[in-house]
């Protein structure tokens, strides 16, 4: 074996395991850090081991797209806020599909235009462009829904998912004559488009509430693109990288899926449409409990035990680092303050984690749902910070519900709910919430920061007493 | 054995590995997983690279030089914003310091 060549496949192998081990580092949020370092370790050994290649005669377009990639990218791993995670991890699985099909493009082009390309490889090529090509539009659609650019409600005509699977039927058919016959350029091209138009139809349809799901899916795609491009080139560390971030997204997806009681392809061709109509307990006009920052500040001064549920809304009313600063008035009183956090809380997996990290709540304070959901009982107080269809306990008893089925945080259990909320709106997916009616629920209107800090300085001044 | 055969022993390989690893990973750190693997899978940049400096003419090229801008903005940005985050995740101060 050349020299050359040897060096670049133990590179390759180095970073491989590098990136197994970064991975595996994420399992203790201790080591985490070092671990991922670790990974950004591996991928620059990729890189050298890359452009040594022979087959690199020219460098100034490689120079000139890492310049490019590493002004645009900077910004956007140092800039961007927290909130704003979703977005951005939906349009980098944008950036990660473009970079997987245009190898693949270039690849089946270069190669007489498919007419050197064998099965096996126009097999690699087809999978790589098509999850590809998907990818790139649809998380683009993802991204524009979470900017809010886009509508962030499902849109939907008649017939749509008769077309959605018409378009995929019609990319597989495609996708099938090229492995049969790979020298047709018309259909490659074709398919790529499909692609395209079928990543557009798969998530306009799909509504703000269930993009977490549509975000961990996109990552899987994105991944297997990479690895689909590790088969066409003949590359084994795109195929070990790919397949890792594959499972992952997968395995995500999966999470999602079960914290909303859905399958797949109820998330994917269930868009919920039409809002259900309204409960039979609005329209018998059962009256709300409504409380000022003042009531809601003594509660929370005697609480021992008080269960905060962050949700969406939080986070859009910027709302955690004053959440952070009731805690602390709240621990000094001698109560304790833990944070309930729904698998499927917030726009993504994990954002409201994040989020509250963020705002310095140190994270053994954060509870999975089934850590927690028998502490509500001993709570003097849960508070319900912008989260709606998580508390919902339509989902336990409600069979007509949409979101029937669903696992829920059992606030209820709680001797006091105390919602935050900046209406009487329902939530993201339309569903009427009962929790809002019950006997030991308390509603404080108004937007979450600012209720929340009319409530710590209430709860400064009775310290001060 | 064949070189595809091999391609897919190591596919379903790695893909096992990382079924195991990540089913580990808690929910808490299920957002900095995410830019994380999605970091990791800008490896596409490895193909881009070779695409950008081939032979194959000037078409090619530029193709090459538009998938390595967006493999590197996800390889810089992505192993950025995961430090970012990971570095915010702490513990409570110890017992000792507890009120």
């Amino acid at each position: 074996m050349n020299p050359r060549i040897l060096f670049t496949e133990v590179v390759y192998l180095a970073s491989s395991v590098l990136f197994i081990l970064g991975l595996r580092s994420l399992t203790i949020p201790d080591k985490a850090r070092r671990g991922m370092q670790l990974a950004a370790l591996g991928m620059l050994l990729a890189i050298v081991g890359t452009v040594v290649k022979e087959e690199i005669v020219t460098y100034e377009w490689i120079v000139g797209g890492l310049v490019l990639g590493t002004i645009i990218g900077w910004p956007l791993g140092t800039r961007v806020p927290m909130t704003a995670m979703p977005q951005r991890i939906a349009i980098s699985h944008m950036f990660g599909a473009v970079a997987a099909t245009l190898v693949g493009v270039a690849e089946f082009w270069s190669k007489g235009n498919g007419a050197e390309v064998g099965r096996g490889q126009m097999a690699a090529l087809g999978f790589e462009v098509l999850f590809g090509a998907l990818t790139v539009t649809g998380s683009f659609m993802a991204f524009g829904k979470l900017q809010e650019f886009l509508p962030s409600k499902p849109l939907t005509f008649k017939g749509q998912n008769l077309v959605s699977v018409a378009m995929f039927a019609a990319a597989i058919g495609l996708f099938g004559w090229l492995i049969y016959a790979p020298a047709n350029p018309l259909a490659f091209f074709l398919m790529v488009g499909l692609g395209l138009l079928f990543g557009v139809s798969l998530v306009l349809p799909i509504g703000g509430a269930d993009m977490p799901v549509v975000i961990s899916l996109l990552n899987s795609y994105a991944g297997l693109a990479s690895s689909a491009t590790g088969f066409a080139i003949g590359n084994n560390v795109l195929i070990i990288a790919g397949a890792l971030d594959g499972a992952s997204g997968f395995i995500l997806s999966i999470v999602m899926s079960k914290a909303m009681n859905r399958s797949f392809g109820n998330v994917l061709f269930g868009a919920f449409g039409a809002p259900p109509p309204p409960s039979e307990k609005t329209s018998t006009g059962l009256a709300v409990h409504a409380i000022t920052p003042e009531d809601a500040a003594i509660q929370l001064g005697f609480a021992r035990l008080v269960i905060v549920v962050p949700g969406y809304g939080m986070a859009v009313a910027q709302a955690q680092h004053t959440v952070r600063e009731m805690a602390q008035l709240v621990e000094k009183n001698g109560g304790q303050v833990l944070y309930a956090i729904h698998p499927v809380a917030g726009r993504m997996p994990g954002h409201m984690n994040v989020l509250l990290a963020e705002a310095d709540i140190p994270y053994d304070r954060l509870k999975e749902m089934d850590e927690i959901n028998d502490e509500f009982k001993n709570a003097d107080v849960a508070l319900v910070i912008g989260a709606n269809d998580v508390v919902n306990p339509a989902a336990r008893s409600d069979k007509s519900s949409p979101i029937y089925g669903m696992p829920i945080l059992n606030v209820d259990h709680a001797r006091k709910v105390i919602v935050l909320k900046r209406s009487m709106n329902p939530g993201f997916a339309g569903i009427e919430n009962e929790l809002f009616y019950g006997e030991n629920t308390e509603m404080l209107f108004g937007d979450a920061k600012s209720s929340l800090s009319k409530v710590v300085q209430e709860l400064k001044g009775s310290a001060g007493h | 054995m064949s070189v595809e055969l091999i391609q897919i022993y190591v596919f379903l390989l790695a893909g096992f590995c990382g079924f195991f690893v990540i089913t580990k990973v808690p929910a808490l750190l299920h957002t900095p997983l995410m830019s994380a693997t999605n970091a990791i899978s800008a490896i596409s940049l490895v193909g881009s690279l070779v695409l950008a400096g081939s032979s194959h003419g000037l078409a090619a090229r530029i193709l090459g030089f538009i998938a390595v801008t967006s493999a590197t903005i996800n390889v810089v940005g992505g192993f950025i914003i995961t430090d970012r985050m990971l570095k915010m995740f702490r513990r409570a101060p110890s017992a000792g310091e507890k009120k």
